[in-house]
Formats: C-alpha cells, sequence, structure tokens
C-alpha cells in the first residue's frame, strides 16, 4: 500500500512539475539516435545468446546474400525497451513489446528511435515506436508500458 | 509425415521433402508445411541458465539501458530478455521438439535455407529475478503459403512460446521467422581477394522483355539508335512502343530516330530497397550516378524528355545522385551493361547541350 502510494505521489509530482509532458494520446516522446556500431551488433547479439553467424561475421554474412552483419532482433527489442524506460523513468515497467523488422541495421548506419503516445488508461501508457535509419524504417512497434507499477 | 515427432528428427523431414511432400510451391509441398501448425515446437524447455545479475549486466552494457530496476541487490531482469533466457547459444537447443526440426528440414530441402526474424511480440507477466528457473513450451501457431519478399521467396513461420519462471507463468513470446531462398547470391568466384569489386558483386541486370510489338524497339537499341514510333494516320510521335496510336487509332506506323538531346522531365533516386543490378555500371570508371556509394548503392531513375517530344525512363549517368535536377540537359548514350545487353541511358554534365542544335531550348 505504501509502494502505491509514493508511486501515485510520484507521477502526481512528475505532472505537477512538467504539465507539457504529462502522457496524453498524440503526445511525440524526444527520439533517440543510436550509432549502429559493429560493436551495438555483435555484443547485443552474445548478451542475447544469439550466435547466428549473420550476427557477427561479415564474411558469412556476405555468403548469405547481406553486404555486412546486421543487427538480431533481440538487441533491436532491448533497445525500444531502453528507448522507453529512459523515458518513462526509474519506476517505469514494460509491459508488453510487439516489434516488427524492416530495413536491416548495418554497421556504420544510425537509427532514430521515435515514439508516439497513442492510448493513457490509467497509469498504462501506449506507445507507436518507429526506429528508421538511412535505408527506411528499420522496427516499427507498439509498447505498453506502466509508469509508476510496483513489483508484483 | 508418418514418422513420430518425438524420435524422427531430421530424416523423417528429409524423406517428407524428397518424396512426400511434393515440390516446392506444389500444393501438396504446401498441405505438408501445413500439417505443421498446431504441432509443438518445444517441449519442457528449459533455460540453459536461471536467471542472473551476469547476464543481466552484459545485457544492460550491451544495449546501453541504465534502467535502475535491473541493478543492485532486488535487480530484476529487463523484460525484453525474455527470449533470451530461451536461447540454445552455442550448444545448441534443448527441448526443441521433432516437428519444428522436421519442418525446418522439409523449408531446407526446399532450398529455403536462409532464415531471418521478422516479428516478436511479448507480454510480461511476472518479473523475472536471480535465481528463478525458466521452462518453456512453445508451438508453432502457423506457416504461411509461399511468398516473395525482397530477400527472396519462402514461408514465414509463427511460434508461440509460454515461459514460465519456477513454474509461475511469467510471459509469452510469438516469433515469427522468414525460412527463405536468398533472391540473390553471390557467384562462388565472389569470395575470393577483391570480392568487393563492384563488378564481381553485382547480378547481372534483368533482360528486357521483348515482343512483337517492341521488337523494333529493341532492334533499333542493338543498332544504337533510339527509334521512336510515328503514326502513319496523324503522324503522332508516341513512346513507349505501342501497335496503335491513341490519338488516331491507326494500326500503320514508321519510325523516326531521336536526336539525342533531352533534359529531365523528374527523377527519383531509389534508395531502398538496394538493386545491385542497377547500380553504376561501370562503377571504377565512371563517375556515376550510385558508383561511389558501392555494389548496392542508390542511382538515380530519370523520366526523360526527348527533342522530339515524348519522354522515356532511364538511368542519368555522369552526375552525383544528389546534383540530378529537373530541367537538366542530357544526351542520349547506348551502354555495354554485359556482353548481351546494350541499353540507352542519358548523360547529365556539360556535353550534354552541346551536341545537338536543337537541344534544351524546345520542350
Amino acid at each position: 500500500m505504501t509502494a502505491d502510494a509514493d508511486a501515485a505521489a510520484e507521477t502526481r509530482a512528475a505532472r505537477d512539475a512538467d504539465p507539457a509532458a504529462a502522457p496524453r494520446p498524440g503526445l511525440e516522446l524526444p527520439p533517440l539516435t543510436l550509432p549502429i556500431t559493429r560493436t551495438l551488433i555483435v555484443s547485443g547479439a552474445i548478451a542475447s545468446r544469439d550466435y547466428q553467424d549473420v550476427h557477427h561475421d561479415a564474411e558469412a554474412a556476405r555468403e548469405k546474400g547481406s553486404p555486412d552483419i546486421f543487427m538480431n532482433i533481440l538487441t533491436t527489442n532491448g533497445l525500444v525497451g531502453r528507448y522507453l524506460t529512459d523515458h518513462f523513468g526509474a519506476r517505469s515497467v514494460l509491459r508488453k513489446v510487439a516489434i516488427r523488422l524492416g530495413a536491416p541495421n548495418y554497421p556504420g548506419d544510425t537509427m532514430v528511435l521515435r515514439g508516439t503516445i497513442t492510448d493513457v488508461d490509467g497509469s498504462t501508457v501506449q506507445v507507436r515506436v518507429v526506429g528508421a535509419n538511412g535505408l527506411g524504417n528499420h522496427v516499427t512497434g507498439t509498447v505498453t508500458v506502466e509508469l509508476a507499477a510496483v513489483a508484483r | 509425415m508418418s514418422g513420430d515427432a518425438g524420435t524422427s528428427g531430421r530424416d523423417a523431414g528429409r524423406d517428407a521433402g524428397t518424396s512426400g511432400a511434393g515440390a516446392p510451391g506444389g500444393a501438396s509441398y504446401e498441405r505438408a508445411l501445413k500439417a505443421f501448425e498446431g504441432r509443438p515446437a518445444s517441449t519442457a524447455g528449459v533455460g540453459k541458465d536461471p536467471v542472473n545479475e551476469t547476464m543481466i549486466r552484459h545485457w544492460c552494457e550491451a544495449m546501453g539501458d541504465a534502467h535502475p530496476a535491473y541493478r543492485g541487490p532486488d535487480a530484476v531482469a529487463p523484460p525484453t530478455m525474455l527470449q533470451a533466457w530461451t536461447m540454445g547459444g552455442l550448444s545448441g537447443h534443448q527441448g526443441r521438439s521433432g516437428a519444428y526440426d522436421e519442418l525446418s528440414a522439409l523449408l531446407d530441402d526446399a532450398g529455403y535455407t536462409s532464415i531471418v526474424a521478422t516479428d516478436c511480440e511479448q507480454e510480461y507477466l511476472r518479473p523475472l529475478r536471480p535465481g528463478d528457473v525458466i521452462t518453456f513450451d512453445a508451438v508453432i501457431e502457423s506457416v504461411s503459403a509461399r511468398k516473395t519478399t525482397k530477400l527472396g521467396t519462402g514461408h514465414f513461420v509463427t511460434t508461440r512460446m509460454d515461459i514460465r519462471a519456477n513454474g509461475e507463468p511469467a510471459g509469452t513470446h510469438r516469433f515469427r521467422v522468414l525460412k527463405y531462398a536468398p533472391a540473390a547470391r553471390h557467384s562462388p568466384e565472389g569470395r575470393g581477394p577483391g570480392r568487393d569489386g563492384p563488378s564481381q558483386l553485382r547480378p547481372k541486370r534483368p533482360r528486357p522483355v521483348v515482343n512483337r510489338d517492341n521488337a523494333g524497339f529493341w532492334a533499333g537499341v542493338a543498332d544504337r539508335r533510339l527509334l521512336i514510333q510515328r503514326c502513319g494516320g496523324c503522324g503522332t510521335l508516341r513512346f513507349p512502343w505501342l501497335p496503335g496510336c491513341n490519338g488516331c487509332g491507326s494500326a500503320d506506323w514508321d519510325t523516326v530516330e531521336a536526336s539525342g538531346a533531352g533534359t529531365v522531365y523528374s527523377y527519383v533516386v531509389m534508395h531502398h530497397p538496394p538493386f545491385p543490378a542497377f547500380t553504376a555500371p561501370d562503377a571504377g570508371a565512371d563517375v556515376g550516378a550510385g558508383a561511389a556509394e558501392g555494389a548496392a548503392g542508390p542511382y538515380a531513375v530519370g523520366l526523360i524528355e526527348l527533342a522530339e517530344g515524348v519522354r522515356m525512363v532511364s538511368n542519368v549517368i555522369g552526375v552525383p545522385l544528389d546534383r540530378v535536377r529537373i530541367g537538366m540537359p542530357v544526351r542520349l548514350e547506348f551502354l555495354q551493361v554485359d556482353e548481351e545487353l546494350v541499353l540507352p541511358v542519358f548523360r547529365a554534365g556539360p556535353d550534354a547541350d552541346g551536341g545537338a542544335p536543337d537541344a534544351g531550348e524546345e520542350g
């Protein structure tokens, strides 16, 4: 109960501090710009225990018809999650993440993640996310975040 | 598919691929794929490691994720790690069912040997904490009909996984992959030293479709003459070639040879998807569109208005992509694309409006 009260107070405090930033449908979140380095692709693949060679071996990737290694979907998923919890802060908890991949993230590119709030229900917010790189949209998706969640 | 799913494994799949399932793309092959819907993809899988601080920290370092909930003595795992706890890693999957291996083998045998993940939908029911033991079951939810994507042709396979932590439901994970045959494989000789040379990497341009209505045009191109049809009834010029006149309906025609002068009426720069065949054909020697961007780089497509008044689509070469402009004078050139193919293209630059007395001013 105390945790609930704290969480509610924190949410209120955040809204009082900056009413313009209070979550509402249509609100656009500040973008997150991510340089797509070889290190990011490889470390993300290994941290997600994905040893498919196309995520770390450029030669093998080329033989399979790809110009270079490319980011795996688990890393994209992790980055989308990070984008939202970075924005909504220490008390935010991811409830659902649904993503679709498009243009691959190759080394040397830059991905810009952008989000638009599509729905607010109490402390639960739904955000439409698009991550674009130099080739087009790398990822599109919908994320449900609870803003002042308490551990269950 | 009469074998026991639990024990038959790859061999059963191979049999099905060569005898029971029919040719890829055929109805019986697609029925064999559909028969996998609803079958288990993995049964009673166990995560190779319990949820642990080390893997959580490595994940957060890789993602650049500094969320305080993922650190310290009461850390929970980032929810997006859900699938990571179920991964087979270098030593492979455990608990994967015979059905999934059979399906993979059936697709491999049809040439759909490449795999790419396209969709991931996760719902998180309970936080995962260090010490939690992960177990999971997955079912093959759907296998699509044959689809052609820019990567190649193949089938989408969707699995749904239910993940438990210490026996309690912790999350669901729906995952879609495309198993496909790559659209443009590189030739084996392209793999040696110098494989980055554009001429070795680039697949051939698609061949033009030549038929009775346009054979005269392509015969002209082979002679390095750009021929425009002229209506025998009303004299109207027309391009592309058609059997009859849009103006008067006459089926009589002859040709006039284009002077070669023209201007850019409109253009686009094609960035994505990359089609290596369409990049600058002599990238090593030419400063043309796309050359600087490498084998699969962007290229400019112009709608060129010829001095004679008709318009045609072709490449604009001899000018950087970002310098192509509407109204820019261009001059016809014939490009030997490969041993068999010659194409009319249009070169921009200082010579473009100097070569023909009537260029640039008309139109």
